[in-house]
């Protein structure tokens, strides 16, 4: 077996591409699948933190690309997960020091010994997101419900498509199901009308997220985290798995407040 | 519609829905790259091309995008004047 390539991009910048890689790399690693996580946003390294694996960094991706290194001594292994990886970006140099063909080339050499190979792409239409998405075998893209991020992620999906790497699969994150509720908020049906393209996860808004991305130690670790819960089914559909996409509604009341109270407690244990 | 939606008027539409229509209508126009001021732009053409050769309703033209799927296609409504009512 050969490892899948699969590019995670946005058009617009902030929407959680780097916390659904982290995320779905840990989920996929937890489903025992042997998982590298390769940070593809060259200049603004950031999945090593939101990992919790930026202390043990060496080498970088520009690294190995030059020769400086062999891919091996680059690759930070997680202490948590016996087979996940990380690949980290060069914080210092910008895009240009990664081509397409070299990132291709890379994951050629990676492909043998691992099942997937996640890919966190950097935001927009530029250099970054070409780079990124060249040895892609899927790409997904990331959303949030309104209305300059859907229409970013539109001119991406046209993209993807004229690149011949589709069709892209959406996640609509950061969900508020109050705020749906409210008729404030587009929904994910709303979406998906608007975009045309199938649907691979719905992530609510959870400060389970930014507590988690505070301690690097992702969301898909927490068995109690709602958004967390999101992100290892979004790796079991990666799987191939047919699991049915959850329904959110919001915590109101007594029970729900309770409820979170629980969670909160239940983290600290 | 809820609970909500109803009471905040039943004529201001809830901003869920405002976003929608507003996206769908942006991304007709970044789908294709012709601006709303092209459109016009065609429609006063086709009016000039028909026109020479049959009597049209030159107010009752309409040039518009559709969109299924992803596809988007350029839609044009060409109402022609009634030969015999206008035969005097
Ligand atoms: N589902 C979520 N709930 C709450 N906060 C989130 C969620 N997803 C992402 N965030 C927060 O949004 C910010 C941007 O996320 P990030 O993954 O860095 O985006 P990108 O990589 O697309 O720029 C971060 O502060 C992150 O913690
Ligand atoms: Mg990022």
């Amino acid at each position: 077996m050969t490892a899948r390539v699969i590019t995670i991009t946005s058009g617009k910048g902030g929407v959680g591409k780097t916390t659904t890689t982290a995320n779905v790399g840990v989920a996929l690693a937890l489903l025992g699948k042997r998982v590298v996580c390769l940070d593809g946003d060259i200049g603004l390294r950031n999945l090593d933190v939101v990992l919790g694996l930026e202390n043990r960094i060496v080498y970088d991706l520009v690294d190995v690309i030059e020769g400086r290194c062999k891919l091996r001594q680059a690759m930070i292994k997680d202490k948590r997960l016996s087979e996940l990886y990380l690949l980290p970006a060069s914080q210092k140099r910008d895009k240009s020091a990664v081509r397409p063909d070299d990132l291709k080339k890379l994951c050629e050499d990676l492909r043998p010994d691992h099942d997937y190979i996640l890919i966190d792409s950097a935001a927009g239409i530029e250099e970054g997101f070409r780079t990124a998405i060249a040895p892609a075998d899927e790409v997904v893209i990331v959303t949030n419900p309104e209305v300059s991020a859907v229409r970013d992620a539109d001119r991406v999906v046209g993209l993807v498509e004229a690149a011949e790497k589709g069709p892209a699969r959406l996640i609509v994150n950061r969900l508020k199901p109050g705020l749906v509720q409210r008729g404030d908020m587009l929904d994910t049906s709303d979406v998906l009308d608007i975009l045309a393209i199938d649907l691979i996860g719905i992530v609510p808004e959870d400060e389970t997220v930014l507590i988690s991305t505070n301690r690097g130690n992702p969301a898909a670790f927490d068995e109690k985290s709602r958004a967390g819960l999101a992100f290892r089914n979004i790796a079991r559909r990666i799987t191939g798995e047919d699991v049915p996409f959850q329904t959110f509604r919001e915590e109101t009341g007594l029970f729900g407040r309770f409820s979170r109270l629980l969670r909160r407690d239940g983290r600290t244990a | 519609m809820n609970l909500f939606n109803r009471l905040r008027g039943a004529t201001q539409p809830s901003s869920r829905e405002t976003a929608k229509r507003r996206l769908q209508l942006v991304l007709v126009h970044d789908r294709s790259q012709i601006s709303p001021g092209l459109i016009e732009i065609i429609k006063d053409e086709i009016i000039a091309v028909i026109s020479k050769h049959v009597d049209i309703d030159r107010d009752g033209v309409q040039v518009q995008f559709t969109q299924a799927d992803r596809e988007s296609r350029l839609v044009a409504d060409i109402p022609l004047l009634d030969g015999r009512k206008n035969r005097r």
